[in-house]
């Protein structure tokens, strides 16, 4: 049966304290596996810190890691996101030179994909996308066609479409 | 009232009913041990820091409780670290309080400055850096009961000079410990289909692992079992857990298990695992591990389940709480085994035993064994043996047939050798009266030797038995059987003259070189008061028997020239 490597999302919910990436990183690190994208941010609760983390694995893998962040003091709860139950968003800020010849084609990129432009200098822009991996890929890909000098992109962050 | 750090840290470790630390001054842990001078708790003044950790955790082992070290910053901390994974594979409690520079010099490279907390992230079940003299009681109140409950395991606490200098007006929190953790709420579902599955079973059998010992279950576990009469078998870890005296004992299993236990496991039909992780050097090669057997694994770690072994049924829980249920559900229903359910598999394990029991061949030198047995034998089996690692470390196991829970302290999952003689003085420490003795070898025993001044120092009568072979006995075995006897760099033969390094201490020193001389020796040894060491001059290419080799089923032993004799 061929190992079913796929990229599954997690999410932590852990004490808001300086070690604890270090702790969960070396959960991940500990075992030979990539985080392939996180981010983290404090939830309601300022000393609680919701992290998500993408990572590819086999399905066991993905049960097994969980039982180890389990086991971490800091952590009160790791716990795998399915899809489609949940939807998975990413950001991206790029930034392009503005030049006459490639107006149009930016105006249509940003009312197609809902971008915005959050920064506006002579000369060049700051936009930004949200979508799923697939969205972002595409956008990324129109973006390097228009000029794109640099971007930053977010990990993944998700959430359940319901209480389940 | 005015209250320094080191007043606050001692305050908590009394109401944790510490009665012992196992320590080492240093610069960063002045005013702790300035604090100690005026207070009275027991301290134990180690000759080495890896010492310090491993009497803790032998203290642990041999108690029960949780074992204690102190130690200063920087090379002190990490002199602790191969104790500290030491006691995070065999998941012993032990907190370990180091001494850290000032929080303002943090990060500045500072002298004795190491990033402990750093280093240890991934070898402690959890650890602490206190930068707050308000969160001092808190966090060391907090490491015991982390160290204590769930799989047990080493907690470090690191503690910044400046925070323990640093004075506060404020009160004490009265620190809330959680209630004792409860056994899952579907344990009697769980519990009910697990006696199902052995009801049905005609060859049951159930492996003890550590996980009883540290559980305490020792008591329930022999109760179900023997209400069954499920024969059992042990890891290395869980020996003692079930008397090796009882007819239902089928032996250690593993790479050097016994032929009964190993084929035993893998005939069974049902296998019940109680606190066991399934080790390698327990299951060999896994997937020709118990290939007939449906399998029910009860651990308080959910990370074990499913790990290296699949289970039919898993039970998270403690091992007590468990096997009171499965007891428990089996006295309300009147639920037994019939005889003659299982009698075919009685028999068959009682001819495993008979056909190749645990046996060695005697000549002129002295056999290793045969000193272990006499050890047996002169202590009624009731001594706390600690041992090195190594091969001496597997003949300990094979032959001393333990009775008890708490009495055989050996590193099962890092395999550290110098472990034995700092967990001997942790253990004698521990039950000053009962006899401890530290089954060792040559080379072993030198790794951790400067403890032989602690030993001293404090008059503790740990026996050290000394099995020299002159070799890294374990390493020139697997160079005879696996590496064309190349025998690279396993040769000890300058070694020290252990009787008159005994004496250097101001410890007595016997040596034997003949089997005649044995027993003379063992028991001038035991009934001298005080320490003592022995040096036993044993045949030197003895090999350990029967050995699985590494990678390959638990049915193909090798018994070396064993056979010929049983």
């Amino acid at each position: 049966m061929p190992v079913q490597f796929k990229e599954r999302a997690i999410s932590v919910i852990v004490n808001n304290r300086p070690d604890v990436l270090a702790r969960i990183a070396g959960t991940f690190s500990a075992r030979g596996f990539n985080i392939e994208s996180i981010s983290a941010n404090i939830t309601r609760n300022p000393a609680v810190t919701k992290i998500i983390i993408t990572t590819l694995t086999t399905p066991e893998t993905i049960t097994n890691v969980i039982k180890q962040l389990n086991r971490l003091i800091d952590v009160l709860e790791a716990r795998r996101l399915r899809r489609p139950q949940a939807v998975c968003r990413e950001m991206i800020l790029a930034r392009i030179p503005l030049t006459k010849e490639r107006q149009e084609s930016l105006r249509e990129l940003i009312d197609t994909r809902g971008g915005k432009t959050v920064s506006l200098e002579p000369g060049s822009a700051v936009l930004e996308f949200t979508g799923d991996k697939e969205d972002l890929e595409e956008i990324l890909t129109r973006l390097e066609a228009l000029g794109m000098e640099d971007f930053s992109r977010t990990g993944v962050i998700a959430l359940e479409r319901s209480k389940s | 009232m005015q209250q320094t750090g080191s007043q606050i840290l001692f305050t908590a470790l009394k109401e944790e009913n510490v009665d012992t630390l196992f320590g080492y001054p240093g610069g960063c842990v002045m005013d702790i041990y300035d604090e100690l001078f005026r207070q009275e708790i027991r301290h134990i003044l180690v000759r080495h820091e890896q010492g310090a950790i491993h009497a803790a955790d032998g203290y642990a082992r041999a108690s029960g409780r949780v074992g204690v070290c102190l130690v200063t910053s920087g090379p002190g901390a990490t002199n602790t670290v191969t104790g500290i994974a030491n006691a995070y594979m065999d998941s012993i409690p032990v907190v370990v309080l180091t001494g850290q520079v000032p929080t303002a010099m943090i990060g500045n490279d500072g002298f004795q400055e190491v990033d402990i907390t750093g280093i240890t992230r991934t070898c402690t079940k959890h650890n602490f850096l206190v930068r707050n003299i308000g969160d001092l009681h808190r966090t060391v109140r907090e490491a015991f009961q982390i160290a204590r409950s769930g799989r047990p395991g080493p907690v470090l606490v690191d503690l910044p000079k400046d925070v323990i200098q640093s004075v506060t007006e404020a009160e004490l929190p009265r620190t809330v410990v959680p209630p004792a953790e409860e056994g899952r709420p579907d344990l009697e579902g769980l519990c009910t289909e697990a006696l199902k599955m052995l009801l049905q079973a005609k060859k049951p059998l159930i492996i003890v692992g550590g996980g009883v010992i540290l559980g305490k279950a020792s008591e329930v576990f022999r109760a179900f079992v023997k209400k069954f009469r499920i024969p059992v078998v042990s890891t290395l870890m869980g020996l003692g857990a079930f008397p090796a005296s009882d007819p239902l004992w089928t032996g250690m299993l593993g790479m050097h298990g016994a032929y009964s236990a190993n084929m035993a496991v893998s005939h069974c039909d049902l296998l019940i695992a109680v606190g066991v992780r399934f080790d390698d050097r327990a299951t060999s090669k896994v997937e020709a591990f118990a290939p007939h057997a449906k399998i029910i694994h009860i651990d308080i770690d959910p990370v074990s389940i499913d790990r290296i072994v699949r289970t039919d049924l898993a039970i998270v829980s403690h091992c007590t709480p468990a096997l009171d249920t499965l007891h428990r559900l089996s006295d309300e229903q009147g639920l037994t085994l019939p005889e003659r359910q299982i009698r075919a598999w009685l028999n068959q394990l009682r001819q495993w035993k008979a056909e190749m029991p645990l046996s060695y061949c005697r000549n002129q030198n002295i056999k290793p064994q045969y000193v272990i047995e006499k050890l047996h034998q002169l202590t009624q089996g009731r001594a706390i043996i600690a041992t090195e690692v190594g091969q001496h470390q597997m003949w300990a196991a094979q032959f001393y047939r333990f009775d008890e829970p708490n009495a055989f302290l050996t590193s099962g999952g890092l395999g550290t050798m110098g472990f034995g003689l700092p967990a001997a003085i942790g253990a004698q420490v521990a039950c000053p009266d009962r006899i401890v003795v530290d089954v060792a070898g040559d080379g072993s025993i030198q790794m951790n030797i400067q403890e032989l001044g602690t030993i001293a120092h404090y008059g503790l009568p740990v026996k050290v038995v000394i099995l020299n072979n002159l070799y890294l006995g374990m390493i020139r075995q697997w160079q005879e059987l696996f590496y064309g006897r190349r025998y690279s760099q396993s040769d000890m033969t300058q070694a020290p003259d252990f009787v008159k390094l005994a004496e250097a201490y101001g410890i007595k020193g016997l040596r034997a070189t003949k089997p005649e001389e044995v027993k003379r020796v063992l028991q001038e040894g035991l009934e001298t008061p005080g320490p003592v060491v022995m040096d036993f001059h044993v045949e030197p290419e003895e090999n350990v028997f029967p050995m699985v080799k590494p990678g390959t089923p638990l049915t193909e032993m090798a018994f070396g020239n064993v056979r010929a004799v049983a």
